[in-house]
């Protein structure tokens, strides 16, 4: 492979757009695919294909064989909260190759002695979310405050971008409350079922760091939704 | 340091810009239960430092060598594993998958 053509790759992912790179294996000929160009490409409807369930694989055209190398963005987690669980949870995240960030206005939580090595911004959602290049498809947003003044604009930001993931800490009655004002901001039922509330999987979890270990699980149960044997 | 593989392709760049001979081998087909999923890379360099997986270990020692190759003559390469194959002993998934692996040098 051209160096050149590595480098367009490895700018791609950094940008946060999917690519598919296009490999002959017997001639080594290769070339990119951005995700913008994927319509007008020739093999259009299998690469939309791929780029859907983000799998790499072989493929034969015309007697050549190809390897397609399918490049998804890097899965960012937000947390917005920088609370005892995000602590628990931001380096658990890291181990899992995620990109988390950590959001929280109130100054006193957010710290960066509380969180070594990862991002922590004391902004409220509404300015920290379009700083971090705004929620996407590939995003992950966990809501850990259990203030509605916090975690409601970040949970609209995220059904509007289709996060991936959507999690939001409280109790049945707490998220209850949660629907009835998203209902008034106009969102539907269907908008609500993507929302995990209570966050993350009933493993019984009591400590932090159990409840972190609970929503990655649910993170990831949703991220490798293609791949589990008992599909929810 | 664990690398994904997507820091992998970086550190692949990284490493040519920086004039090292790279050759980078990517998992293209697996059958039955192998170790590292299709589009694991692992990048290896003209001296036999490498970085990431193709197998988890067992078979990194041949593409290794054959990456070599590679960087040496520039053509690509297409390496199958598995327990029908005659390295079986050598370099066999002792897991009972197969896998096929692509080399290719970056140029």
């Amino acid at each position: 492979m051209d160096l050149a053509l590595l480098a367009a790759l490895n700018a791609e992912r950094a940008a946060r757009r999917a690519a598919i790179l296009v490999t002959d294996t017997t001639s080594g000929e290769a070339r990119l695919v951005r995700e913008a160009d994927i319509s007008a490409d020739p093999l259009a409807e299998e690469l939309a294909e791929r780029l859907r369930t983000g799998k790499s694989g072989t493929l034969e055209v015309d007697g050549r064989n190809l390897f397609l190398t399918v490049q998804m963005p890097p899965v960012r987690v937000v947390a917005i909260g920088a609370v005892h669980i995000s602590q628990a949870l931001a380096p658990m995240a890291k181990g899992l190759d995620l990109d988390v960030t950590v959001v929280d206005p109130r100054t006193a939580f957010a710290s960066p002695e509380r969180f070594p090595g990862v991002p922590v911004l004391a902004e409220w959602p509404d300015e920290a979310l379009p700083r971090l290049g705004g929620l996407d498809r590939y995003s992950a947003l966990l809501c850990l405050t259990h203030d509605p003044k916090i975690d409601d604009p970040a949970l609209v930001a995220a059904l509007r971008a289709e996060c991936f993931y959507i999690g939001a800490l409280g109790s049945r009655r707490t998220h209850a409350k949660r629907v009835e004002r998203l209902a008034q901001a106009g969102f539907g039922e269907a908008d609500m079922a993507r929302i995990h509330a209570p966050i993350g999987l009933d493993i019984g979890a009591i400590s932090p760091a159990e409840i972190a270990v609970s929503i990655l699980a649910e993170l990831v149960a949703e991220l490798r939704r293609g791949r589990r044997r008992q599909p929810a | 340091m664990l690398s994904s593989d997507s820091d992998i392709l970086t550190q692949a760049e990284a490493w040519r810009r920086a004039g090292r001979e790279v050759a980078l081998a990517t998992v293209v087909e697996t059958w039955g239960s192998a170790p590292r999923p299709i589009g694991s890379h692992l990048v290896i360099d003209q001296d036999g430092n490498f970085l990431g997986s193709v197998s988890g270990g067992c078979v990194e020692g041949d593409v290794i060598t054959e990456a070599m190759d590679v960087i040496g003559d520039g053509a690509p390469r297409m390496l199958e594993f598995g327990v029908a194959d005659e390295t079986a002993w050598r370099a066999g998934l002792s897991c009972g998958g197969r896998i096929k692996v692509f080399v290719e040098k970056v140029s």
